[in-house]
């Protein structure tokens, strides 16, 4: 039954048309991935305007295949010029780029693609399998389940998003009351707009990447003196076959890599801390474990498989539950409310050419995304030889096309300026900027679903816990929330306890 | 960098009790369908005044050690920001296309100190790529202005 699904999905994926468009994706991904300042979350947000008059599947294969392609180019910057292009991509610079110095750039960069590429992989075959049964339970759920979830994904920015979870929480509340300004569509006020009839239609969150995203990126690579060292790449045929061969030797860290990636990607920013996880267990198992740092192969191996497991296991939440796991995968949730679709467990019922079309897709760009980027690896190097000067204003006005072409309105270029200031503050004081806009995207539809669920307990908050299924879910949301609370005391407990003093930084 | 803690911990108070004024308008109880329109946008705000509260007490216990950003580091920030501001305010009158021009050969040739050949053809290249690109080929209209109503779009 699945498996027809599939099929029937690869009939869709691999028309010439599709294939043309995933192709497309992949490069313009890259091609961001690779630039600062750009990355996938603006990179889908400021393309999203040119899908409006697509059909939707090509739609949604475009902006994942741009998606995929971003978190390949990310690895190239990661290892030939020490930058990472995105958090995820930090761990993967610690040995690729010593790699590329001692001239292995070539073999560095093939592991990277083919752990990418193998991570990935095996995510996709799990939300094959599993997408459409957590869509059968999803159908179950009634309001109270839908908040309980949104409840539990931003509780877990704040327990497990590490920094300050203050700050983790004031960006989230402010996402929401982001959202919230403008028409009240239950009641028909206006809320927040003070009798500025601008205000009236709200913020876009799509602007709000941009800006967060985009011009706040730039400012902070601007303010750090951009200056590009590159290591040669290295790259031909000779060291891809030459690599793939000694890649089957460390199959167990591909192993690891691709579990806790899925594991930690389908919960909200998870693809950070699942590379960082994969690389110290790496490096912790290997024999050549006090090597890395210095240039070992399976240093980059780690993080990688599991940065891009994690990468497209945070669709599943989003094509189940219509809940992103990620602020790319938002962006994509925006997408298929502006293309007409309800986002939600019932999409497998009603547009089931949309989303098995979109899992077929996601082998397909997978596998045209580690051809492309293993055979232009040169060429995209090449991008971040473009003068500075060049490549900052060019940005800036990509940006402003985007932002004006969501509704266009010149209100939402203002927007984009502001968002981009305070991206660069917020960013510079380490509040972080994915919740806020995984709140704002989920705002009204949190909203709703609170105020459903109140109308049907007649406005007493016990009904989340009588349920069973979001009463275990609001459990396990509210014990994120205080973790941060009780992880000190509970140390400070255990230190008075006169058990042995632990190591200070273990 | 606690002095521009505290700046935005405040702002984001002076925020948040705006909010919580608009909201106690709407009514934050009972209505007649349930929730009044100013419910959840109250908690909100009450969450994030307290929240920002105690990021202000945490800040003022800790010692400052290093600035938010030295001026030398705020030139190229400005150097962004400034021509960026005046682009979106030409683009009111002028269109995007035209300011767009205007702000990539200010930007080459200010910070970049490039070429005038190159500032002309990239100058003019990239704002007709992307008319191309969205115009004509995706059919998403951009603002536009004297210029491009004398030459007939």
């Amino acid at each position: 039954m699945g498996f027809e699904n599939l099929l029937h999905g690869f009939a869709i994926a691999v028309t010439p048309f599709n294939l043309f468009i995933a192709l497309v994706g992949i490069l313009l991904g890259t091609i961001i991935g690779v630039l600062p300042g750009l990355g996938g979350a603006n990179g889908v947000a400021i393309l999203l305007p040119l899908t409006f008059t697509m059909p939707p599947t090509s739609a949604i294969i475009l902006l994942t295949s741009l998606y995929w392609g971003a978190l390949f180019g990310g690895a190239i910057t990661s290892i030939l010029f020490n930058i990472p292009g995105e958090p995820w991509s930090v761990a993967t610079t610690f040995d690729g780029y010593p790699m590329a110095r001692q001239g292995q750039g070539g073999q560095a960069l093939t592991a990277a693609f083919t752990s990418s590429f193998v991570g990935a992989f095996f995510s996709i075959v799990l939300i094959t399998l599993f997408a459409p049964l957590l869509a059968e339970v999803a159908l179950k759920f009634g309001p109270p389940e839908f908040f309980a979830i949104q409840l539990l994904t931003f509780s877990s920015f704040v327990g497990l998003g590490g920094g300050n979870p203050l700050k983790s929480l004031i960006s989230i509340l402010l996402g929401f009351i982001l959202a919230a300004a403008g028409l009240d569509i239950v009641t028909g006020q206006l809320r927040m707009t003070f009798g500025i009839t601008e205000l009236m239609k709200g913020f876009d969150f799509i602007v709000a990447v941009i800006g967060l995203f985009g011009i706040g990126e730039i400012l902070l690579s601007v303010e750090e003196g951009l200056s590009f060292r590159a290591a040669r790449t290295g790259m031909n045929l000779a060291v891809v076959l030459q690599t793939w061969k000694i890649l089957p030797r460390y199959w167990r860290t591909f192993v690891r890599g691709s579990f806790i990636g899925f594991w930690m990607g389908f919960k909200p920013g998870g693809a950070t801390p699942a590379s960082f996880m994969s690389y110290a267990f790496a490096k912790r198992f290997s024999p050549r474990g006090e090597h890395f740092g210095k240039g070992e192969i399976e240093g980059v191996i780690a993080p990688e498989t599991a940065a891009h497991a994690a990468g497209v296991a945070a669709m599943l939440p989003m094509i189940t539950l219509g809940i992103p796991g990620s602020p790319t995968a938002a962006v994509m949730l925006g997408g298929l409310i502006i293309w007409g679709l309800q986002p939600g467990p019932m999409l497998f019922q009603e547009q089931p050419d949309f989303v098995w079309g979109l899992i077929a897709s996601m082998y397909t760009g997978n596998i045209l995304g580690v051809l492309v980027v293993l055979a232009f690896v040169p060429v995209f190097a090449a991008i971040l030889k473009i003068p500075f000067a060049i490549l900052t204003p060019s940005i800036v006005v990509v940006c402003a096309v985007g932002s004006y072409a969501v509704h266009n309105s010149m209100i939402d270029v203002w927007y984009m300026l502001i968002f981009g200031v305070m991206g660069y503050v917020f960013k510079k004081l380490d509040y972080p900027l994915a919740p806020l806009v995984l709140a704002l995207v989920l705002g009204d539809l949190a909203e709703n679903a609170l105020r459903q669920s109140l109308i049907m307990s007649q406005g007493s908050l016990g009904i989340f816990f009588v349920r069973p299924i979001s009463g275990a879910i609001m459990t396990v949301a509210i014990a994120f929330f205080l973790l941060p609370v009780v992880t000190p005391w509970w140390r400070r407990r255990r230190g008075t306890g006169g058990v042995a003093p632990t190591a200070p930084g273990h | 960098m606690r002095a521009a803690d505290l700046i935005t911990a405040l702002v984001l108070i002076v925020v948040g009790v705006v909010v919580i004024a608009d909201t106690l308008r709407l009514g934050i109880g009972w209505g007649l369908e349930g929730p009044q329109s100013g419910f959840f946008p109250f908690w909100l705000a009450v969450g994030m005044v307290a929240a920002s509260a105690i990021v202000v007490l945490q800040a003022l216990r800790r010692a400052s050690t290093e600035p938010f950003v030295t001026a030398a580091r705020l030139r190229p920030v400005l150097a962004v920001l400034v021509p960026a501001t005046a682009m979106v305010i030409v683009m009111e009158g002028l269109g995007l296309y035209v300011a767009s021009a205007l702000y990539l050969a200010f930007y080459m040739r200010w910070v970049g100190r490039h070429t005038w050949p190159t500032i002309v053809a990239l100058g003019l290249g990239i704002p007709i790529v992307t008319f191309v690109v969205f115009e004509q080929w995706f059919l998403v209209p951009m603002p536009k202005g004297p210029l491009e109503a004398w030459l007939g779009f």
